[in-house]
């Protein structure tokens, strides 16, 4: 991090900086004093999209706080009436809703990226596992708030969710009992969750900061995948990557409001416009989207604590990846068979989702047992053994080369003037 | 710590010192203090008094026909209160024990000179929600959320439910009235 060099030009500006250097830190880690690998492409900008996505996420959400009502008395109305009654409500609300589900395709497009060009290999181990801990962070954020408008879709999949936990032997029970605090989901669960789901995107704040940290140390990865060599392999983040961050940005906004004036409850369950009714129990429970692999992984077992170990396993993997994958090569683009199981991965999860979707019933039982099967061996087996095995091409001298050619060494890569 | 112990604590043979001793008693002593300064915190999250204070109800089923279910509201979940057919019964009897999941009898599941009455809570024993009565391939509840399978005496059969539907706490306080709790 090149914080040190940084004067402002203002005399009372610097007066200030000297006594906090906040502005020192920002100017080393998104502007012209942090220098990254000069070949980094679109799928870099979903990093910065993740934590667009945090900031949409709280600016409404804490909105939302204002009129809304934690009782499963009030719950439903006070969201319907921000839906009807409340200025703007409808367009908060909607997207609130809309961007719990873009921040999850954004993470996980973010994280198939680490997984295509390596990211999660030396030196960035406890960066990967930083990422992992924002996602599960996510996950329970994002369950906790999918309860909130107490509909039936929210008051099941608590049910369903919460009742994982009773799987545990012995204390499982007690457990549950304590998680809800009484006998079955109610009012006291709506009031913690509420709480809960305050405080989560915070903590999820300052893991992001924590995973920052820890990639402006070695640097960010790049599509080679080979480590950079010197200044003709960079640029100055600011002002190309927030450029091309900013492009990025705008093609995002596009797609999200696509959703949110478009189609806003598309990616929404109807049965979750029913209050909630503990007596009955709607038909088919489905969770958001998102979770929908993790479903079909929970479902594939024929056993109450074999599938539910095997869900968390499915995510608790992640934090061994590093190790799993024993290639020294990172990037995918030199490592043809790993491209081939990359795809096949990508495949398994979709393959997985609309599993999770579908009633467990016929050859989805079938389906989904192999899908999660094949899930384990990508992580277990075939990365421990590919990376021994495969053949890997050559890679390149160095970024700068591979991208400039032989020009590299004559013109190295400097900010352009002010 | 002093460059020259010797002249002011004791060191013994392996380099540790009363005062390491202490350190480890202090630190011993703070995590104790520390985890019983916790346990308000996660307790407080545990079911309150009132809510313990509702635990049973009172329930009347004269108006219950043979074939017929009731579902009641107890501590938040349905009960289910089904006054069984004698094919019902039988069917339910003739199971070999062998065959369950969660061996139980039907009389087991049942009060003595109450047999055709069933009560159990209607929360699946998998992940909670509530079956459908008279369905699924034994005749009795079926689970739609992960497909679980339960007998005439709610006991399970087939799919993810590792027990039988549970039978509470409940006594005949008259021929047509029960307390559940
Ligand atoms: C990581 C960031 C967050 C995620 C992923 C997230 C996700 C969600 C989801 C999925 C819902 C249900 C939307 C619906 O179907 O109606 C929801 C509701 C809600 N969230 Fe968040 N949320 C986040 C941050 C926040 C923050 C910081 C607050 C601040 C208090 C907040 C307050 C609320 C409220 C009041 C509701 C209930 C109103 C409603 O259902 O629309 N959320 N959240
Ligand atoms: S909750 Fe009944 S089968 Fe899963």
């Amino acid at each position: 991090m090149a914080t040190g060099s940084y004067t402002p030009k203002n005399k009372a500006v610097r007066w200030f900086n000297e006594r906090l250097p906040i502005l020192s830190l920002v100017h080393g880690t998104l502007g012209a004093g942090y220098p990254a690998p000069r070949n980094l492409n679109y799928f870099w900008n979903f990093g910065s999209l993740a934590g667009l996505c945090l900031v949409i996420q709280i600016v409404t959400g804490i909105v939302l706080a204002m009129h809304y009502t934690p009782s499963t008395l009030a719950a439903f109305d006070s969201v319907e009436r921000i839906m009807r009654d409340v200025n703007y409500g409808w367009l908060i609300r909607y997207i609130h809703a809309n961007g719990a589900s873009m921040f999850f395709i954004v993470v996980y497009i973010h994280i198939f990226r680490g997984l295509y060009y390596g990211s999660y290999k030396a030196p960035r181990e406890i960066l990967w596992m930083l990422g992992v801990v924002i996602l599960l962070l996510m996950m329970a954020t994002a369950f906790m708030g999918y309860v909130l408008p107490w509909g039936q879709m929210s008051f099941w999949g608590a049910t369903v969710i919460t009742n994982l936990f009773s799987a545990i032997p012995g204390i499982g029970e007690s457990i549950v009992t304590l998680l809800w605090g009484g006998f079955s989901v109610d009012e006291p669960t709506l009031k913690r969750f509420f709480s809960l789901h305050y405080l989560l995107p915070f903590v999820i704040t300052g893991v992001v900061i924590l995973h920052i940290w820890a990639l402006h140390l070695p640097g960010s990865n790049n599509p080679l995948g080979i480590d950079v060599k010197g200044p003709q392999d960079q640029v100055p983040f600011h002002p190309f990557y927030t450029a091309k961050d900013a492009l990025g940005v705008g093609v995002f906004l596009i797609f999200f409001g696509l959703f949110v004036f478009y189609m806003p409850n598309s990616l929404g369950h109807p049965d979750n416009y029913i209050p909630a009714d503990p007596l009955v129990t709607p038909p088919h429970i489905v969770p958001e989207w998102y979770f929908l692999p993790f479903y079909a992984i929970l479902r594939a077992v024929p056993d109450k604590l074999g599938g539910v170990l095997l869900m968390f396993a499915a995510v608790g993997l992640l934090f061994f990846l590093p190790w799993l994958d024993t290639s020294k090569v990172r990037s995918a683009i030199f490592r043809p068979a790993y491209k081939l199981f990359f795809w096949l991965l990508v495949v398994d999860g979709v393959v997985l989702g609309v599993v999770g979707a579908n009633p467990p019933e016929g050859s989805w039982i079938l389906i989904g047992r192999l899908a999660t099967v094949y899930y384990f061996v990508h992580f277990l087996l075939i990365l421990p053994i590919l990376g021994k095995v495969e053949r890997t091409k050559p890679l390149p001298e160095s970024i700068a080369s591979a991208v400039i050619g032989n020009k590299a060494s004559a013109r190295p890569a400097t900010a352009p003037a002010e | 710590m002093s460059s020259n112990p010797s002249t002011v604590e004791q060191v013994s043979e392996d380099g540790t010192t009363r005062r390491d001793f202490l350190y480890i008693a202090t630190t011993a002593m703070g995590a104790v203090g520390a985890a019983y300064a916790a346990w308000p915190f996660i307790d407080q999250m545990n079911p309150s008094k009132d809510t313990l204070a509702l635990a049973s109800i009172e329930v009347d089923i004269a108006a219950v026909e043979r074939g017929q279910s009731i579902k009641v509201m107890w501590r938040g979940k349905p009960v289910f209160i089904r006054n069984r057919t004698d094919m019902e019964i039988e069917e339910s009897k003739a199971v070999d024990l062998s065959d369950l999941r969660d061996p139980q009898t039907d009389e087991e599941r049942t009060k003595p000179g109450h047999e055709q009455w069933l009560v159990m809570v209607g929360v699946c024993t998998h992940l909670g929600c509530v079956p459908l009565g008279e369905a699924g391939d034994f005749g009795g509840w079926f689970c739609p959320c992960h497909g679980s399978h339960y007998d005439t005496a709610g006991r399970i059969r087939k799919g993810p439910a590792p027990l039988n539907l549970e039978v509470p706490d409940y006594q005949f306080i008259s021929d047509d009235r029960i307390l559940v709790g």
